[in-house]
């Protein structure tokens, strides 16, 4: 059903080593531009507005308070739990080439003061795919805010489950959901901030169950891959299905937030639910 | 229990058009039972059947998802895919039985939720999200069994409960096989190598903390023998549900957020 989401995100994959070339092509809007004017602009596209990703380093250092950030399970790694062949090389590769351990990195840290619980996934890892990990960490995550009476933003960037982790994977979707709807309970204001690509799994649990639901411009939310839909119906989509602005349309997202005003509006956001300053 | 079969023999009875359907099960396991329609925002998902009705003279709320017997069936009932609505359907339902304290029995039969443009438009995403989340919580006993296939998400979103159980064919899974196949392998074709692989029995489900509880089938599957496997699932539940409601609530809802909780596979 995911197969040919995959196989975009895939794509964008493979389009995102060209970042090492002087020139950005864009996935949007198809148009090519300095990649130094984009890099300036913390990868926005100058032409229309294409947020695209960024890793969790990158995501923190725009985002948190200079030297706030304080990471949590930092050194958890994936079991092997259906016994995938080839999953443990697999992980081993993605963690070189990234600089982190599993596609989401969390941790407290304040934003312009206000103390926070901050989850950032990171799609360069495996496709940003939720496993054993993924759910944990971000459970973790909600269950620990829950505790310290801390609000949550999530950052998320995935094509999905993790398909080779089998049923367990699926069962991610349950266990993070459950944390968040803990948090919830006792109060705890969660914001959402999709970033491309919000997919699969990801959407159908803990990314689509923010109080706010934020959105960077043009990236891809859903829940069905593209492809898989095209198949069904038999008709090309519209360039536009599953963008930011188009689930903003359906009643989805509260607002599609660029990023250079990012940190500013999550700092407003959590004034207003009373996280002022004090300290972690 | 019957001769041990593979995974991908289990996989060609689950997709036995002569499978039982909720609607074969449903008047040789409870009585007095009447359907309930529509979510109250949308519409009326036939992928989703909803119905308040007794189990041995108590009453339970029934939320299943629909496969069709024949073409005609199954084009109403969308081959089982269900919509954001049917989703919302259940819930409403769920939230129902809360209120006038009747345990929740969901069945699970979907090759996974529905892709469509539709469904992309209504909110698929928030819709199963929604489910978990809620189904989490619910402060009446929860109680699913998977029928034949239990799909991906689309499955999860009657899958939130304090024990599940599964026909000793069903199969439970993060994709269908060809799906998995087409990801990992870029060949379909490769779909019976995945449903060997990706650990989607009955009895991976109880070994991986999944399923708690194994429904026997006839020999030769569920078609052979339409009494004794409602026997079966009926005898089931005529245990469990009691166990369930006897138990104070706040200590299920622990052991229902503990069930999901300690799955995975993690080194610290
Ligand atoms: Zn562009």
């Amino acid at each position: 059903m995911f197969e040919d989401l995959f196989k975009v995100v895939k794509k964008r994959f493979n389009d995102s080593e060209d970042d090492y070339k002087p020139m950005f092509k864009c996935p949007r809007c198809q148009e090519t531009s300095p990649l130094i004017r984009y890099e300036e602009l913390h990868r926005v596209c100058p032409l229309c507005n294409y947020h695209g990703r960024l890793s969790a380093q990158e995501r923190i250092q725009i985002t948190v308070d200079k030297e706030s950030f304080c990471e949590l399970d930092s050194g958890m790694t994936s079991g092997n739990p259906i016994d995938f062949p080839d999953y443990e090389e697999k992980q081993k590769e993605s963690a070189e080439k990234t600089g982190i351990s599993e596609a989401v990195v969390t941790g407290t840290a304040t934003i312009k003061g206000s103390p926070c619980v901050v989850g950032i996934m990171d799609s360069r890892y495996m496709m940003g795919s939720m496993g054993s990990v993924v759910g944990e960490k971000i459970s973790r995550a909600f269950e620990y805010a829950a505790e310290n009476n801390l609000p949550v933003v999530m950052f998320t960037a995935s094509g999905g489950a993790r398909m080779q982790e089998g049923i367990v994977s699926l069962m991610q979707m349950a266990k993070t959901s459950g944390a968040v709807k803990l948090h919830s309970d006792k109060g705890g204001l969660y914001i959402t901030v999709m970033t491309d690509p919000t997919t699969g799994g990801v959407t159908a649990s803990f990314a689509s169950l923010g109080d706010i639901i934020i959105a960077e411009p043009k990236v891809l939310i859903g829940f069905a891959g593209r492809r898989v839909i095209e198949n069904t119906i038999r008709q090309r989509l519209p360039e536009d299905f599953q963008l930011a602005e188009f689930m903003f349309e359906k009643g989805f997202v509260d607002m599609i937030v660029e990023r250079r005003k990012m940190r500013s509006v999550l700092s407003h956001l959590l004034k207003l639910h009373g996280y002022d300053k004090k300290e972690v | 229990m019957s001769e041990k079969k593979s995974a991908w023999e289990r996989l060609q009875l689950v997709h036995n058009v002569s499978r039982p359907t909720i609607r074969d099960y449903l008047p040789l396991i409870f009585t007095d039972y009447y359907e309930m329609h529509g979510d109250r925002l949308c519409g009326d998902d036939k992928a989703i059947f909803g119905a308040i009705g007794r189990l041995d003279g108590r009453p339970v709320t029934i939320i299943a998802q629909v496969k069709g017997r024949d073409i005609n069936e199954n084009k109403a009932c969308n081959f089982a895919m269900p919509h954001p609505e049917g989703y919302r359907k259940a819930l409403r339902l769920a939230r129902q039985a809360e209120k006038f304290h009747r345990p929740v029995i969901c069945f699970i039969d979907t090759p996974g939720a529905f892709c469509g443009v539709a469904a992309e438009e209504r909110g698929m995403g928030e819709a199963i999200a929604r489910n978990i989340a809620e189904f989490m919580t619910l402060r009446t006993p929860v109680i699913s069994i998977v029928l034949g296939e239990g799909g991906s998400g689309g499955a999860l979103a009657l899958g939130v409960c304090d024990e599940l159980a599964i026909l000793e064919n069903a199969q439970y899974s993060v994709l269908s096989p060809r799906g998995f196949a087409s990801i990992l392998w870029k060949d379909a074709s490769r779909e019976q190598e995945a449903s060997e692989i990706m650990q989607i029995t009955a009895e991976d489900m109880v070994r991986l903390g999944v399923a708690e509880t194994i429904i026997e089938e006839p020999l030769g599957g569920a078609h052979n023998d339409l009494d004794k496997i409602s026997e079966n699932i009926k005898e089931y539940l005529s245990k469990i549900i009691p166990k369930k409601c006897e138990k104070d609530i706040d200590v299920l809802l622990k052991e229902r957020y503990t069930k999901f909780r300690k799955i995975g596979a993690f080194i610290e």
